[in-house]
C-alpha cells in the first residue's frame, strides 16, 4: 500500500496564528492531506455557553486561508475540526462563510464543500432519560439528571471519524466539522484510505498538537505524519525543530490522565505496547499500537450552563497587617453583600494573588503570603444592574474593612481603578457525560455545497 | 540535596478534560528517571502531601517508561472555568514539584 502524508499546522486553529514558514516546508512536502482541529475544552465553559469564540477572527481566518490556498494548490482535501473553538452550529456555518469568502477573495477555481453539525437538541437527550438510557457521567461526575439538563444552555457532541468519512466519500475537497475529536480529524483521512484502525488513530493522536510532538518547545509549527510499512512516522517541518522518541512519546501523555488509552466514538487507541525509534534526525517511527472497537456505541457530550452576568473588580494590598488578615477584610466585605441581598441569589468570589490565587487550597505557600496581594473579585448574580452592585460593594468594601490594630484608617486597599468591569457572563460545564447511539452519525447531519465563483 | 527541577527536563501541568489536571514530570535520561522512582520521591501518598489533599483526589498514577515520565492527574473540585477558578487551563499548578527534594544519585 502507498504510504500517506498529512500536515497539521496548529493544535488549536485560531486560538494563536500558525507560523507560515513551517507550514510552506510542510506545503512543499506534497501531503495527501491538509488538517487541523479548531477547538478545545480548555477554553472554559464561557465560548460554548454564549455561543461565542475564544479566538480573534481574524487569526482564524488567516490560518483557513492559509490552508485553502495550499489545498487547492496541491488540489488535497483540508479538513477542519470543532470550527470556532466550539464546534457549535453557528460556528461551523461561521467558517463554512469565511472559506466561501476566502474562495471568492482569491477567485479559486470550483471546489466541493462538505460541513456537519454536532449540537444535540436537549429534548433528545431528556428522551434518551426517560427512556432508561442513561446519560453516564465521565470522570467522577454523577448520570446526568433533568434538572442539571434544564440548567444547560448548549451541548455539542464529539464527533469521531465517521462524518468525516461520509464527506471524504461523497468527494469534498473542504470540510469543516463541528465539535469533534482532535484525533478523528487526521484518522479519518487515513481510515478513508484504507489504513488500520490501529495506524490511523495513532497518526491522529501524534499530529493532534501540531508541532507539541516536537522539540524543542515551540508552538504552532506544522508537523508532517505519515503511514509506512506498517508504522507511523512524524517529523517536524520547522528547522530548528525534531520528532525525537522522547518528544514524541512524551505527547503521548499530554492533556489525558492515562499516557497508554485515548478513547474516541467507536472504540479505543491502546498505546501500552508502542515502541518508538528515532529514523532519522527529524523523524521518530511508532510501531505496537492496537485499537479495539466498543461494544457499546457512546459519544461524548459536552454542556454549558449560564449562571449569571458577571462584573469584575481588583483590589490591592500593602500593608503587612491587612496582608496577613485578608481573609478578615473579605469576609467583611462578603458580609456587606448578604446584609444588602441576603444569603442567596448572588455569588462572590476571591482569588487572592500573591498568596494562593493560583492554587487555592493546593498551596503550600499561603502561609507566607507576598508582600504585596492582588484580589481579584468576581461579583455573579441574575442581572446585570444586581451582578455590577454585588462586584462593586464586594471590592469597595475591601476599603472600608474594619480591622482592630490596622494603622492606615484612610483607605484599607489600593484600587488601579475606582469601579468595576463588565466580564464574560459566568457558565459552568454541565455537562461531561456520554450517551449511547445506534448509529454513529445519528447525531452529526451532513451537508455539502458546490463553491464556484 | 538536589530539587526536582535539577533532574527533570519538564515538569508541567494541564487540563485532561473539564474535571481534572494532569502533572507531567519527565526526565532527561533513564539513570535520573529509574533514581526518582527507586527513592519513591514521587508517589500517590507524597503527591497528596505536596498537594496537601486527600489521596482519593488522585485519579491516575503511571510511571510511564516510554518518556522517562512520571504522570499523575487529580480531580478538581469544581469543573474548569468556573468563575473564581484561577487557573482555567490548569497550567501553573506543577509549581510545587519545581523545589522537591531528591536524594543525591551515586556516582
Amino acid at each position: 500500500m502507498a504510504s500517506i502524508k498529512i500536515i497539521c499546522p496548529n493544535g488549536h486553529l485560531g486560538f494563536a496564528p500558525l507560523k507560515t514558514a513551517s507550514f510552506h516546508l510542510g506545503v512543499e512536502e506534497k501531503p495527501d492531506f491538509i488538517a487541523a482541529d479548531s477547538g478545545s475544552d480548555d477554553i472554559g465553559p464561557v465560548p460554548l455557553g454564549s455561543d461565542t469564540c475564544a479566538s480573534p477572527k481574524s487569526w482564524q481566518e488567516h490560518d483557513l486561508e492559509e490552508m485553502l490556498l495550499a489545498s487547492r494548490k496541491l488540489d488535497v482535501p483540508m479538513i477542519i475540526g470543532s470550527a470556532g473553538d466550539t464546534g457549535s452550529n453557528s460556528r461551523v456555518d461561521m467558517y463554512v462563510q469565511m472559506i466561501r469568502d476566502l474562495a471568492a477573495k482569491h477567485n479559486l477555481p470550483e471546489f466541493k464543500i462538505g460541513w456537519f453539525y454536532s449540537e444535540v437538541d436537549k429534548e433528545l437527550v431528556r428522551s434518551k432519560i426517560r427512556s432508561g438510557s442513561t446519560i453516564e457521567g465521565l470522570d467522577v461526575r454523577a448520570a446526568l439528571t433533568e434538572a442539571e439538563l434544564d440548567a444547560t444552555d448548549r451541548i455539542v457532541a464529539m464527533a469521531g471519524v465517521h462524518p468525516f468519512r461520509k464527506l471524504l466519500e461523497e468527494g469534498c475537497d473542504v470540510i469543516i466539522g463541528g465539535r469533534s475529536s482532535d484525533s478523528a480529524v487526521f484518522a479519518a483521512p487515513a481510515l478513508h484510505k484504507g489504513y488500520d484502525k490501529a495506524e490511523a488513530y495513532y497518526l491522529g493522536k501524534v499530529l493532534e498538537c501540531a508541532s507539541f510532538c516536537a522539540e524543542p518547545y515551540g508552538a504552532k509549527e506544522t508537523v508532517l505524519g505519515s503511514i509506512e510499512n506498517g508504522g507511523v512516522e512524524v517529523t517536524a517541518m520547522h528547522p530548528g525543530q525534531r520528532c525525537t522518541v522522547a518528544s514524541v512519546a512524551g505527547h503521548a501523555m499530554y492533556e489525558r490522565s492515562n499516557p497508554y488509552h485515548e478513547y474516541v466514538a467507536g472504540g479505543l487507541l491502546d498505546m501500552t505496547h508502542c515502541k518508538y525509534e528515532q529514523v532519522s534526525e527529524k523523524t521518530t517511527r511508532v510501531t505496537g499500537m492496537v485499537f479495539e472497537d466498543a461494544t457499546d456505541f457512546r459519544v461524548k457530550l459536552e454542556g454549558s450552563g449560564k449562571v449569571g452576568e458577571r462584573f469584575v473588580g481588583m483590589a490591592g494590598i500593602r500593608d503587612p497587617y491587612t496582608i496577613a488578615n485578608v481573609d478578615k477584610v473579605i469576609d467583611w466585605a462578603r458580609e456587606q453583600v448578604r446584609e444588602r441581598f441576603g444569603d442567596e441569589g448572588w455569588e462572590l468570589h476571591y482569588n487572592v494573588f500573591g498568596r494562593d490565587g493560583i492554587m487555592g487550597d493546593m498551596e503550600p505557600n499561603r502561609d507566607k503570603p507576598g508582600h504585596e496581594l492582588l484580589v481579584v473579585v468576581q461579583g455573579v448574580a441574575a442581572t446585570r444592574e444586581m451582578a455590577e452592585e454585588v462586584a462593586i460593594t464586594g471590592t469597595r468594601q475591601l476599603f472600608y474593612a474594619r480591622l482592630p490594630e490596622v494603622k492606615g484608617t484612610a483607605g484599607g486597599v489600593s484600587f488601579v481603578f475606582d469601579e468595576v468591569l463588565p466580564a464574560s457572563s459566568a457558565y459552568r460545564w454541565t455537562l461531561n457525560h456520554t450517551m449511547s447511539v445506534s448509529d454513529p452519525l445519528e447525531l452529526f447531519p451532513t451537508h455539502t455545497d458546490i463553491v464556484s465563483q | 540535596m538536589p530539587k526536582l527541577t535539577d533532574m527533570a527536563k519538564t515538569i508541567r501541568s494541564k487540563n485532561a478534560g473539564t474535571d481534572k489536571i494532569t502533572f507531567d514530570i519527565i526526565f532527561r535520561a533513564q539513570p535520573q528517571y529509574d533514581w526518582v522512582k527507586e527513592c519513591k520521591v514521587l508517589t500517590r501518598q507524597t503527591v497528596a502531601s505536596i498537594l496537601n489533599i486527600a489521596e482519593e483526589r488522585i485519579s491516575d498514577f503511571v510511571e510511564y517508561d516510554p518518556a522517562y515520565a512520571i504522570k499523575f492527574t487529580i480531580h478538581r473540585l469544581k469543573p474548569s472555568g468556573s468563575a473564581g477558578d484561577g487557573d482555567i487551563f490548569g497550567a501553573q499548578q506543577y509549581a510545587p514539584f519545581l523545589e522537591v527534594d531528591v536524594p543525591e544519585m551515586p556516582k
